[in-house]
Formats: structure tokens, sequence, C-alpha cells
């Protein structure tokens, strides 16, 4: 049974006690009766007690696993940095998160952890968050699963969000599953839309499974916090506000509390890949219809011409025509850039799904009835080796 | 060394169509194969053994006809099998999962490494195994692209990052899930075929692992789904045909007046 709260208009005698009982202020007296704000009302039952005629009767969610949800309050979202950098999901975290805080009437937090990085906690603010908890420790300077999961999930007991948000990236995948079996509670993979239902304040969160061709919506009704893992891209990063104000929390490791058997040895940079295809806006990808390696050489001049990255379709890279970072697809990356363009790729459902998101889709393929032609915003039917080269001229003669 | 390998039967496709009036999702006539990752796990498990010496069990939870997920297995070199499977499983979600399978492995006291595919193509949520190793108390490192070391003790590996890979030192016991690249699987020999067909598959139901039931299964699961639906079908797109110098001209055009380019 979900949460609810009701007022018995027959009881009610519109008194206005519950008005000022509740710390929320969601309930009003409209014309002699009590109304709930659903949007407002966070289902403390301050108001049940205050009510002299038992008018508002209150529903609360029966939980098998003994949680009392009430006390979970706020949303997080944890500020994957790497390298020293914050990665840019964390932005877009931050703009649904205060979205989401917003309909909650709750704060937004973020939650840091790294070496050297306590000067990126204003940059956390501005971008909307009201607290952030940093944890600034040599020992921390590279993601391992084990230190990183310790602190999250002792954080998250010792302060009781209600929503944890963290980036669908490898580290955001790996470690926020630790973290959710740690605590007991759920956790919604690569999600692409985040929704408050205002009725119960659980968070709908949902996503795609079956490699893009299904959508389920997801809830986590009786365990908090209600975590998420978020798909790269999706949202729109939150704009910085100069000089925002927030508290900034510092916080110190116990080494007791925090195991750590894993040892970082090094980071070695994957130097074929000039740009990271999953953070490119504009991405320009060879199949096989290219017909051989030397056709990466008219893909790469458009996409520098563009401004993008090279991607390339599996059979491309199983062709060994370019390198396995550059693969587009189920097992390859998934990919979500303003403009892609597909060059003689067919469009096989497992490409499809890593790059269907993607704004605008153009092909450019001989076959007019391949799946990638009717995917897309805009085909070019023909022989790529002369549409490719036209298109280039074109842009130059554009840019003149 | 005991090694291990946690496998998923999934459908033959993803392309699953959802049934209109029911709302649920239409499995049949779609053949079950085992989750493609999961074959880099297997053919990863049985190098390892190729490479120390052991043997290699392979795991499923799932309903009784994944044990023909788990003969493949067989055929592709794994020792032996276990099938974890209770109408008590039934419903469960990647925690649900990660507590059923990880209190299965904790009936086996020696073993050594754990390999599980990177993700599932049906779920595609990387979830279990990770949960899997925090439930069992032990190490684990995802994305694993290449085992660069092995001892009794430890292992070295590369793992998969979005601008490159990081060199990862674990001790043993430890879990890794595996990514594509590690390597190329075999294909079942026949050798491996025969051994498939006269293989004991063993069972292991929730009483057998002494599983605490209201932690398994759709109850045992906090995430819930409230629906499915198709996504929506993208339409409207616009072809260009005939002179390439002239459909390229249209194309920019059309570009430059959506403010793209």
């Amino acid at each position: 049974m979900p949460n609810k709260i009701n007022i018995d208009t027959a009881k009610c005698v519109g008194c206005g006690s519950c008005e000022g009982a509740c710390p929320f202020g969601a309930i009003s007296v409209k014309e002699g009766k009590a109304v709930i704000d659903a949007a407002q009302c966070r289902l403390c039952g301050s108001c049940v007690q205050a009510c002299p005629v038992n008018a508002i009767v209150m529903q609360k969610e029966e939980t098998k696993n003994g949680i009392d949800k009430t006390q979970y309050k706020g949303v997080w979202v944890y500020a994957e940095q790497r390298h020293g950098e914050i990665s840019s999901v964390v932005y877009e975290l931050l703009n649904k998160g205060s979205e989401l805080a917003k309909t909650l009437n709750v704060a937004l937090s973020a939650v840091l952890i790294g070496s050297n990085i306590s000067q990126k906690a204003q940059d956390l603010i501005n971008r909307g968050a009201d607290k952030v908890y940093v944890y600034d420790n040599p020992v921390l300077a590279e993601f391992q699963d084990d230190p990183y999961s310790c602190i999250l999930a002792n954080l998250i007991k010792e302060e009781k969000p209600e929503i944890v948000l963290m980036g669908a990236t490898n580290i955001g995948r790996s470690f926020a599953s630790r973290v959710a079996a740690k605590i007991y509670t759920g956790l919604t993979a690569d999600c692409t839309a985040l929704e408050i239902d205002l009725e119960t304040k659980n968070l709908l969160q949902t996503r795609p499974a079956f490699g893009g061709n299904i959508m389920a919506t997801i809830l986590t009704p009786n365990h908090r916090p209600q975590m998420a893992t978020v798909r790269h891209k999706v949202f729109k990063e939150a704009q910085a506000v100069k000089g925002r104000k927030g508290e900034i929390v510092n916080k110190t490791i116990y080494a007791q509390t925090i195991i750590n058997r894993t040892k970082f040895l090094g980071f070695f940079k994957d130097e074929s890949a000039d740009v990271n295809i999953s953070d490119a806006d504009i991405i320009v990808s060879g199949g096989r219809g290219l017909g051989n390696a030397d056709g990466f050489k008219l893909v790469t001049e458009l996409a520098n011409l563009l401004g993008g990255a090279v991607g390339a379709s599996r059979a491309a890279v199983d062709s060994d025509w370019i390198g396995y970072s550059h693969q587009v697809g189920q097992t390859g990356r998934t990919v979500a850039p303003k403009i892609y363009v597909a060059c003689g790729i067919s469009g096989q459902i497992q490409h499809m799904v890593g790059m269907s998101s993607s704004d605008t889709i153009i092909a450019i393929n001989k076959d007019k009835d391949c799946p990638m032609v009717k995917a897309a915003t805009y085909s070019l039917i023909g022989d790529l080796y002369e549409i490719i080269p036209a298109i280039i001229k074109e842009l130059k003669n554009k840019g003149k | 060394m005991r090694i291990l390998v946690c496998i998923k039967q999934v459908p033959g496709t993803t392309n699953v169509q959802i049934d209109p009036e029911r709302g649920t999702l239409k499995r049949e006539g779609v053949e079950a194969i085992i989750n493609p990752f999961d074959e880099y796990a297997i053919e990863e498990a049985v190098r390892l053994k190729e490479k120390v010496g052991g043997k290699v069990t392979v795991i499923t939870m799932g309903p009784p006809q994944a044990e023909s997920a788990l003969r493949e297995a067989i055929s592709r070199g794994c020792d032996d099998a276990i099938l974890i499977g209770d109408r008590a499983f039934a419903g469960a979600d990647t925690w649900a999962t990660a507590y059923a399978i990880s209190t299965a492995i904790k009936t086996i006291s020696d073993f050594g490494v754990i390999f599980c595919g990177k993700q599932a193509t049906d779920g595609d949520t990387a979830q279990v195994g990770p949960s899997v190793a925090e439930m069992l108390n032990i190490a684990h490192v995802a994305y694993v692209r290449k085992i660069e070391e092995v001892t009794e003790k430890f292992i070295k590996v590369q793992r998969m990052m979005e601008d490159g890979y990081d060199l990862i030192e674990t001790p043993v016991p430890c879990l890794l899930t595996v990514v594509k690249e590690i390597n190329t699987p075999r294909i079942p020999s026949l050798k491996g075929k025969m051994a498939a067909k006269k293989a004991v598959i063993k069972q292991l139901n929730a009483q057998a692992i002494n599983a605490d039931t209201s932690k398994t299964g759709l109850a045992g699961s906090p995430t819930q789904v409230k629906k499915v639906f198709a996504p929506e079908q993208r339409t409207g797109g616009q072809m260009f045909e005939g002179e390439p110098c002239q459909i390229a001209a249209e194309l920019v055009k059309k570009l430059s007046s959506d403010g793209l380019i």
C-alpha cells in the first residue's frame, strides 16, 4: 500500500490547527476545509496529531524491512572525478538533482571523493549543490572500489538521503553496485528519465533494457535511499552561477572503517583516441560499407572538419580497419552526440542501441531500405566515396 | 586454483517485443543463448585454468531450461556446473539475484577467481557481478580487458576506462567482470561436447544453500518494475537522392538552417 494522506471533509471543521502545525507549508484552509498540497507534503504526520477532530487520515506504507522512509531526506549526487577533474556527467546530475530536490522541497548535496580536490567543491555549489561533502586524502587519489564504496555507504548510513544519483560511467556502475549491496537498497542502472511520483514521493526511474528495445520504469518503494546510475548526455548540464552560497563539509576518513584490498598501479592513456567518443558532440562513424581501412581517412577528414570524433561499427573494428576504442554499439560504447553521421553502416540492432539517442542522425548509404536510413533524420543515398567528398567540399566552401 | 564463472541465459535477440494487451515481454519462439559477454568470461576462466591448473565450475541462476547454457559452457572447457534454481528466486532484481548467487557460492569454500561478463544483454545493468563480490566480502575489478599476471596470491589486471586503462592488482580470491576485448572465445571441441552430454549438473535450491527467502525473488528485491513500454520510434526522416554534389549541398543547407553547423 502506498503512502497516502487525506482530509475527511465530513469531519474537518476548518479550524486551521493543521495549517499551523505543518512544517512544510503544505496545508491551507480553503472554503472552510483543509487542503493538502501533495507536492509539498512530506508525510511527516504533524498535522494528524494536531487535528482536534481526527479528520486527517494518513496511511503509511508498511515496509517489510522496517525502514522508516520519512527519516531519509535530501537528494545526493556523487561528484565523480577522474585525474582530479569533475566528470561532465556530474553537472548533468546536478541539474536533474536540483529539479528533483525542488519538487521534494529538500536540499541537494554532492559527495566529492579524491585527492587534492577540495577546491572543486565551490564549483559544485556554483552548479547547484547546497552542500558538498568532501573526502580529500592521498589514498583516494585514484578510483578503487573498496575505499570509495566504504566511504559512500558509511556517509549514506549517517546522513540518510532519500535519493542518490551517480553517473552510469565505468566508475559509477562498478562501485554503485557495491554500495547498494552493502546497505540493502535498490539500484537502477543507466537511467534516461527521472521523475518524482507526487503522490507517493517515490522516484520513477526509467531506463532502457534489451539493448534499448524496451523501456522500463522502476521503483524502489520500500528501501532507502533510492539509488540510480544515469546515462551521460541525457540531461543538460547545470549552468554555473559564480559565488553561489553553499556549505562545504570536510570529512575525515578513519582508517579502521575503510578497507582497501586492491592496489592502483598506474593509468595508461588511450593515445589512439584523441577525442573520447562518449564525450563528443559530433561523431562520424564508418562501417562495412567503407570497404577497406583507407576509408577511415575520408571519415576522419569529415570528422576533423566538423570538429568531431571518429566512431566505427563492429564490422569495421572486427576487420581491423580501426581500434576497438572507436566501436559504437552494444559491445562498444554508447554515445548520444548532437550529430551522428553513419557512413556505410546499415544499422544492425547492436549498433543502433549504441547511438539511437543521438539528436540528429545522418545516414550515408547505398541501400535506402536499410535500418539506419529508416532511423535517420537525414539520409543521403548513393556511393559514400562520392557523397563524403562532396560534403567536405561543401563545408569548406561554406567556411570561406 | 578453483575458478568459478557466473553466466546467464538470455534471449538470443534483443529485438524483443511487448505484448500490447498484457504489457509483458513476448518471449515465445525466441531461442535462449549464453549471454554474449559471458562467453568471454568462460573463455578467460578456461585459459586461467590451463595456465595455473585447477578446475572451472560454471554457475547460473535460472529456470530448469538454463541447464542447456551450463552444458554449453562445459563444452567450451568448464569442468562442472551448478544450477541455482527455486521458485523462491523468481522475479529477483539485481540485489536479490546477487544474494542468491553469493549465498550459493558460499557453499564452495576454496574458490580463487570468479569471472563474470561485464553485463547481460537483456537487463544491461552490469550490477550483479560487483554486488556478488560485495556480498562475498571479496575485492572485484570491473571491465577487465587483460590479465597481466596471476599467482595463487594476487592477480594483476587492466581495467578498461573511458580514457584508457588502469592497472590494478587485486588479492585472490576476487571477482572480475570482463569485456569483449579480453579474448576470442574458442569453439566447443568434440571432447567438450561429449563431456557436456555426460555431465551431471548439480542443482541447488533455496534450502540447499540455506538462503533467507525474505531476501530472495520478488519479495527480497528492493526494486520493482512499475511498467514496461516500447520506446518512441524515430519517424519523419528526410531522404535525399540524386547527384552527390547536389544532395551534399542540400544536407549542408539543412544542417545550417537547423543551427547545427
